[in-house]
């Protein structure tokens, strides 16, 4: 009897064990482990286990929770912001200060190194455009450490949402004795130094990447898994395969063919995500240059049709460029209404679609893409009686066309938000802005976006709110079609601490199997 | 002999030279270039990244320096991966490459001459019928429908080998799935090849006069037969080793094999131009290499082809 009690025992325990050993489909090969140097959503999942920046996303609504900073202060005008760090430190016994904090936000702003997504903590901190340009040296950014756990950091503008910003990795808190002592090399396992949840045991290049249980982690004893990989795949299929098998814990994407099968496995969770799918509409051409027309095409397509019948996946259509946000009113758009909408046209001088000039959709080549541009191609020769020819180019081509040569009329893109605000997505169309590939522009547009920068709360989300209604509902100067969802297969009789949420970051210090 | 494989060796140098000179002026000819992204990068960001990668000095300049490098067997630091230098990316990506290639092949030789074999000695009787139609489905299929078909019945439901993944997850049984798959056509073809050039052989004059000598039917077979049968076979080894190396690529990707063909691809749609080069420079060596040892084997095989 106590013999198979005790061959019962561990067989549980090592049930348990491997129970706690956590496997993603991550996506691509991760460009970096280095925080500083990585993009990307397989880069950030990465991220979230291996370090811990000042803030962390809640694990259901994505807002800043205290990190390695255990609480933080603004001054009165939003402009300053103290983080308090807690007692912690870095998985080799060194101690994490302020001063650490400093030396990490300058070295990813440092015009040398070259990294990308720098401007994000450049152009809200003071000073930091400046040194980012090579206009100034290092000591023009104003970041400082105040005392060994209070790190100061002055902001261009009012930013109450600078916490869940700082959630992103272009704020990452990097060791920097490690890199000092291994140069590039601090990323290989035998170096490796971290902060978070876990530590890197190994990295296989194009194979996968496998982080074990930080004992050192402040908060080692509410971590539930002693092991995570990242599978370094990006072939929905194999992805969906490897799930199905056993091999794979979590998916986060899955073949559109299967879709109406995938959608009836109680293990796939669909829940809205904080982006939107649009097509950009060149507004220097002819005749897209008139808003009437603009208007036309954008009320000529059923969007309830389009997610009902062609994406399938629960996506939700979009009037408005700007998705449901807290405080924020987005613009109201243009609902379908075929009549309205050849109307218009024939005001725009184009009575039955006669006479439209020949336009094109570009999408870059994949067949969901191709899918959304026939539907929106029928909807216009049907609604509207004017042809539109798609063409699709390969992804590195077209968004050469895209943003760099613009030789195109309407083109398709995607827009994910890096943080929780609405302003992730209005800063995108000002004058000038490097993401304003249909070279829209619009003074009264601009001054709404200068006015958000330098109000906060209520008055700062109307600014917003308005920017958007000059956009949309005046301009029509983008063609929104639905807001993404996230769509996940993972079993959560299995697993908790995982939750839906808008931006589909899933800290790994939540994730743990279910008791 | 040896002065001939040193000359084709040396061979290699012009024939490399204008492969690279073709490769880097071609791939910066696409448009678009290494750090374009959905979210546009910012000029002055691009600015310091061009610096980084002096791809801010002329085009001829850039040229001269990649050369100087790849003299050195240094082909530079990856656009996209930033820890790993290209050589770290085929240091590890190629051996994994190649133990699958090789595999592929000897699986394809073997098999395939085995099954041509026994076709033709039993040309027109129910072995013969089997293995044409076999090789017909072999010739037919595409690798990417193989793969997965492979997967879903023998990985998943038959649950005997695993679906994907290399040596370090499941040991040597990874290797036999993706071997098999890209093996087939190459298998398919060789059969098909050396049933019809057995058939052919044994209908000539020599094969007679061997069996009027009162041979052993197998000595027939093994020594005389077969010599003479098998060049073809050899002469198509060369086009399909390298059926194999660019086939590895889609087969990289449907097993999720770490190997240098996955990259390959990826590096195309980034425009990682470091990492092509190197993918590009590696592929040709494999691939002239290949041609060379085929010749020379060729040479072992019939006695009519000296070197000089």
């Amino acid at each position: 009897m106590k013999r198979s009690l005790f061959v019962l025992f561990a067989l549980i325990s090592v049930f348990a064990l491997s129970a706690q050993n956590f496997t993603i489909v991550n996506g691509t090969e991760p460009v970096s482990l280095d925080p500083h140097a990585v993009e990307g959503v397989p880069e950030h999942r990465i991220y979230m286990a291996l370090f811990e920046g000042l803030t962390i996303g809640d694990p259901k609504t994505n807002r800043a929770l205290p990190g390695l900073a255990k609480s933080w202060t603004f001054s009165k005008d939003y402009k300053t912001i103290t983080f308090e760090l807690r007692d912690a430190t870095w998985s080799d016994g060194t101690p994490i200060t302020a001063d650490t904090c400093v030396k990490s936000w300058l070295r990813k702003m440092d015009p040398k190194n070259a990294f990308q997504y720098a401007d994000l903590p450049a152009s809200y901190i003071e000073g930091g455009m400046e040194y980012l340009s090579g206009k100034a040296g290092p000591d023009a950014v104003k970041i400082r450490a105040v005392d060994k756990t209070h790190f100061e950091v002055k902001l261009v503008g009012p930013t109450p949402f600078f916490p869940d910003m700082v959630v992103h990795y272009a704020f990452a808190i990097v060791p920097i004795h490690a890199i000092e002592k291994y140069g590039n090399n601090w990323v290989k396992a035998e170096n490796w130094v971290s902060n978070g949840p876990f530590v890197l045991k190994e990295w296989k290049p194009q194979e996968r990447v496998v982080v074990v249980k930080n004992p050192k982690y402040w908060d080692a004893k509410n971590v539930g898994l002693k092991q995570v990989t990242f599978l370094a795949n990006d072939d929905v299929n194999v992805g969906y395969n490897l799930y199905k098998s056993g091999a794979a814990d979590w998916i986060d994407t899955v073949p559109l063919e299967l879709m109406d099968q995938i959608k009836l496995d109680k293990n796939f969770h669909v829940a809205p995500e904080y982006g939107t799918y649009y097509y950009i509409i060149n507004v220097t051409r002819k005749p897209l240059d008139d808003a009437r027309v603009r208007k036309a095409l954008a009320m000529a397509v059923d969007k309830n049709a389009l997610v009902s019948q062609v994406t399938k996946g629960g996506q939700v259509p979009a009037d408005s460029f700007v998705p449901p946000s807290t405080g924020y009113t987005p613009a109201k758009g243009f609902a379908f209404n075929p009549e309205a909408a050849r109307k218009l046209l024939a005001d725009a001088g184009f009575p039955g679609g006669k006479g439209f000039p020949s336009f094109s959709i570009l999408y870059n080549t994949s067949a969901s893409h191709k899918k959304i541009a026939e539907f929106v191609q029928s909807q216009w020769k049907n609604n509207l009686g004017i042809d539109v020819a798609l063409v699709n180019q390969e992804w590195g081509t077209y968004l050469d066309t895209r943003s760099q040569s613009h030789n195109f009329d309407i083109a398709r893109a995607g827009w994910i938000a890096d943080y929780l605000d609405p302003s992730t997505f209005s800063d995108m169309w000002i004058t000038g802005g490097t993401q304003n590939d249909g070279l829209y522009s619009n003074k009264k547009y601009d001054e709404f976006i200068n006015k958000a920068k330098v109000t906060s709360g209520a008055e700062r989300m109307k600014a917003l709110g308005d920017a958007e209604k000059v956009l949309i509902d005046d301009d029509m100067a983008i063609l929104p079609l639905y807001f993404y969802v996230t769509q996940n297969m993972i079993d959560l009789n299995k697993w908790e601490g995982w939750y839906p949420n808008p931006m589909n970051q899933h800290p790994w210090k939540f994730v743990r199997p279910k008791q | 002999m040896a002065r001939y494989f040193i000359r084709r060796v040396l061979s290699l140098i012009p024939t490399l030279l204008i492969i690279v000179t073709l490769s880097f002026f071609m791939i910066r000819l696409a448009p678009g270039g290494p750090f374009a992204r959905e979210k546009d990068v910012p000029e002055l960001i691009l600015q310091n990244l061009l610096k980084r990668y002096h791809m801010d000095d002329p085009l001829g300049k850039q040229y001269l320096r990649y050369l100087g490098d790849i003299i050195r067997w240094d082909l530079g630091p990856s656009f996209r991966y930033r820890d790993v230098t290209v050589n770290e990316i085929i240091d590890q990506g190629l051996p994994v490459s190649m133990t699958l290639g090789i595999t592929s092949l000897l699986l394809a030789v073997a098999s395939g001459v085995s099954v041509g074999i026994v076709s033709a000695l039993k040309q027109n009787k129910w072995p013969d019928y089997v293995a044409v139609s076999v090789a017909v489905v072999g010739i037919s299929v595409p690798l990417f429908v193989m793969g997965p078909v492979l997967q879903l019945f023998i990985g998943m439901k038959l649950k005997l080998l695993p679906m994907g993944q290399w040596i370090s997850v499941h040991g040597w049984k990874a290797v036999v799935l993706p071997a098999i798959t890209l093996s087939f056509p190459y298998f398919a073809y060789i059969a098909r090849l050396s049933r019809a050039s057995i058939l052919e052989v044994l209908r000539s004059d020599y094969i007679r006069t061997a069996r009027a000598k009162g041979l052993k039917e197998s000595v027939v077979v093994w020594k005389h037969v077969l010599k003479g049968a098998l060049l073809p076979v050899v002469t198509y080894l060369g086009p399909a080793f390298s059926g194999i190396v660019t086939g590895s690529v889609v087969i990289e990707s449907v097993f999720l094999v770490p190997g240098i063909g996955r990259p390959f691809i990826q590096s195309a749609i980034n425009r990682d131009y470091t990492l092509i080069m190197g993918e590009v420079v590696v592929y040709s060596i494999i691939l002239i290499m290949a041609n060379l040892i085929v010749d020379i084997v060729y040479g072992f095989l019939d006695p009519r082809i000296s070197y000089k």
